[in-house]
């Protein structure tokens, strides 16, 4: 039975590519015959397991963590498919084991979404886990956000080595409370850089609300970012500051570069005593940035940048981090279930920082919620479309010598990307 | 062009400078601790509404522990979680008195959510602790297992209709002292038997419906300034807010899906 499964497996898998099928049937087929093929599987690696979760920048922190391990030589198994689920990583493991269920790996890093996180560390238990951030996302899924910490709080208590935390998030940092035995590292910001990352807390926007209760006394952190640059960025670990040129844009994801930094040091075995440092910081100045996570490609000679907005937070990240001056500006905001439905998360949002430029081209779904959140912020609005394809050609005809900027929520980033391959000529350019 | 290319702000902009009607104070209940799912945007759209209709306003916050602001002409109480409700509950009992008196006099409220609840009677949890309310509205609420989430649309008599979005697990009884916001036309609403979303008392309009309520329900955003007008001033002169995006907002809204 037990070396069935993987042939039958790859099989349904191989049947399910040819007929343009996703990787949900072949996981289910192996979960199915082979409960324990997953668990099995995976404790074979001599690194164990790595999980990166939290509300925001998973995927981009899980492909950073990856390329940094692979600069250090190892063979990395990842989710890639973006699979979120326990299934879409049996379905991964299948597409990479040999017919007689062998994994050549030396490590698993997965991105695991918060709410299936805790039925997948049940099954494995990591050894390494990083958690970045709790903050306001699909809410209508989980319900509360507390819940959500709760949620991270267990995937650390099933962390056998490691657990990595932001030290600049409460609910993050507190759980480190709730620990005992695993070893806890941190990853930090700068004094000078906080105020541009909000965390939950301060999502409440009203101008001259109070500061939120940070930790009494911050632990030290074992990266800590001091400085971001135009395309630069200064890490500071053990004891001495270094900078590196980043390709990643947008400060949130730097973040989560130091983030991916102390897990990898942690994999590496101790820090510095190991990794190799000129090559984890070339590996992470070539980091690109995930599917729709601050891609760059150009249209009609002109940079167009398009950043993924899922919730409050990440919107208020992006405009922090791509300033509108000099931009020509489009919103899309989808309420498909993807999205999100509840649109609520855009009054958590302040607009101000569009006032002076204004936003040109409004499109998706909900484009009239957007037209009226930013009425109500003062800021002008140029036309609203609904519809994304004529208000994507819209945007692009009439700004035409300009670079364009679209912030879009991921059902809608999905359309844009589809359109914008047919309307002109796409060159990926990172 | 069509009309969706003018700016509403153009010609909103100008009645700032001109001689305020008067001051509309809004006091925001308990911002730090029951702030969820846009409830800044309520406070937002009174603020900028009030401006619009040619008052002024002064948008106060009051949390844990402040000393309760004089001259309140509109309350604003959002939703929280289960923690900020056990935040809040204490300071609420001893406001009980003059949130009480307010109401009874007539100020205008609106109460979403968690403050709806804490209004009320009470609110059972699921596992069994009580929270008490402070009695203003004659509603009972009680924990259950079912999350009542997405998109609603309420009929009301006074309002039109009203759109919103619903997130709780609450389910809210109404007594006789109160009657309903509306009949539920997509979506639960209070609870899920009778069909009735949202409670009405005196000037008060409470309601499960985030979204945030107020931008897309003008109509209520006015009632709330109007009354305000009229009971500390003894009139309301209306100016002409631009709800070009508020009715085409609401158009889309109504057609999307639970
Ligand atoms: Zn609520």
């Amino acid at each position: 039975m037990l070396y069935i499964s993987v042939p039958l497996g790859k099989l349904v898998r191989r049947v399910s590519r040819l007929r343009g099928g996703g990787s949900a049937l072949p996981g289910l087929v192996v979960e199915k015959i082979d409960p324990g093929f997953m668990q099995r599987t995976l404790a074979t690696l001599p690194h164990g397991v790595a999980v990166v979760s939290g509300t925001n920048g998973k995927t981009t922190t899980t492909k950073m963590v990856v390329e940094l391990l692979e600069s250090q030589g190892l063979k990395v198994f990842t989710n890639r498919t973006g699979s979120n689920f326990t299934r879409g990583v049996a379905a991964s493991l299948l597409g990479e084991v040999d017919w007689r269920g062998r994994l050549t790996a030396d490590v698993a890093v997965l991105e695991l979404d918060e709410a299936h996180a805790v039925h997948f560390v049940n099954q494995v238990a990591p050894r390494y886990s990083l958690l970045l951030n709790v903050l306001r996302d699909q809410l209508d899924r989980f319900g509360e956000i507390d819940k959500t910490a709760q949620l991270l709080q267990q995937i650390a208590a099933k962390t056998t080595g490691t657990v990595v935390l932001n030290r600049e998030d409460p609910r993050v940092a507190r759980i480190a409370d709730t620990l005992s035995g695993q070893d806890v590292q941190y990853f930090g910001l700068d004094e000078s850089l906080l105020s541009t990352f909000p965390n939950d807390d301060d999502m409440r926007a009203a101008p001259g609300s109070p500061a939120p209760a940070a930790l009494p006394q911050k632990p030290p952190a074992d990266v800590v970012l001091r400085k971001v640059g135009p395309d630069t960025a200064d890490f500071e670990y053990d004891g001495v500051t270094v900078t590196t040129t980043m390709k990643l844009r947008g400060v949130y994801n730097i973040f989560n570069a130091a983030a991916a930094l102390v897990l990898a040091r942690s994999i590496c075995g101790g820090g510095a005593a190991t990794a190799d440092h000129s090559t984890l910081l070339t590996a992470l100045s070539q980091v690109a940035p995930a599917f729709g996570r601050g891609e760059s490609l150009t249209v009609d000679g002109q940079p167009l940048d398009l950043v993924l907005v899922k919730n409050p937070s990440g919107f208020r990240l992006g405009l922090k981090s791509f300033p509108a001056g000099g931009y020509a500006t489009m919103i899309a905001i989808n309420d498909n279930y993807a999205d999100g439905r509840d649109m609520s998360w855009l009054w958590d949002v302040e607009f101000d920082s569009l006032r002076h430029s204004g936003v040109d081209q409004l499109t998706g779904s909900r484009a009239y919620d957007m037209a009226l959140r930013l009425q109500y912020d003062d800021v002008r609005v140029g036309s609203v479309q609904p519809d994304i394809t004529p208000a994507l050609s819209a945007f692009i005809r009439e700004a035409k010598d300009k670079p364009k900027r679209i912030f879009c929520t991921y059902t809608a980033m999905l359309a844009i990307r589809r359109e914008l391959s047919k309307i002109t000529t796409v060159e990926v350019v990172s | 062009m069509s009309p969706d290319t003018q700016n509403p702000q153009d010609k909103q902009g100008q009645q700032d400078t001109q001689g305020s009607k008067g001051t509309i104070r809004v006091v925001q209940l308990y911002p730090r601790d029951m702030n969820i799912y846009g409830d800044w945007g309520n406070a937002l759209v009174l603020k900028q509404r009030i401006s619009w209709h040619g008052y002024s306003p002064e948008l106060l916050e009051y949390n844990v522990g402040d000393d309760f602001p004089t001259d309140v002409d509109v309350i604003l109480g959002g939703g929280g979680q289960d923690s900020g409700q056990l935040i809040i509950q204490d300071d609420l009992q001893q406001r009980a008195g003059v949130l009480t008196e307010l109401a009874e006099d007539g100020a205008p409220m609106l109460l979403i959510c968690g403050l709806y609840q804490l209004f009320g009677k009470f609110f059972k949890t699921r596992s069994g602790p009580v929270i008490p309310g402070i009695g203003v509205l004659d509603v009972e609420t009680h924990g259950t297992n079912e999350r009542l989430i997405g998109n609603v649309k309420v009929a009301t008599a006074e309002f039109g209709d009203v759109l919103g979005y619903e997130n709780h697990s609450g389910q809210t009884t109404l007594g006789s002292g109160v009657r309903p916001l509306g009949t539920v036309a997509k979506g639960t609403g209070n609870n899920s038997r009778d069909g009735h979303e949202g409670a009405r008392y005196k000037n008060i309009v409470a309601s499960y419906l985030h979204g945030s309520l107020l931008p897309k329900n003008p109509a209520i955003a006015d009632f709330l300034i109007r009354t305000a007008a009229e009971r500390k001033f003894g009139a309301f002169v209306a100016g002409s807010p631009d709800d070009r995006y508020a009715v085409l907002a609401r158009e889309h809204a109504a057609r999307r899906p639970r």
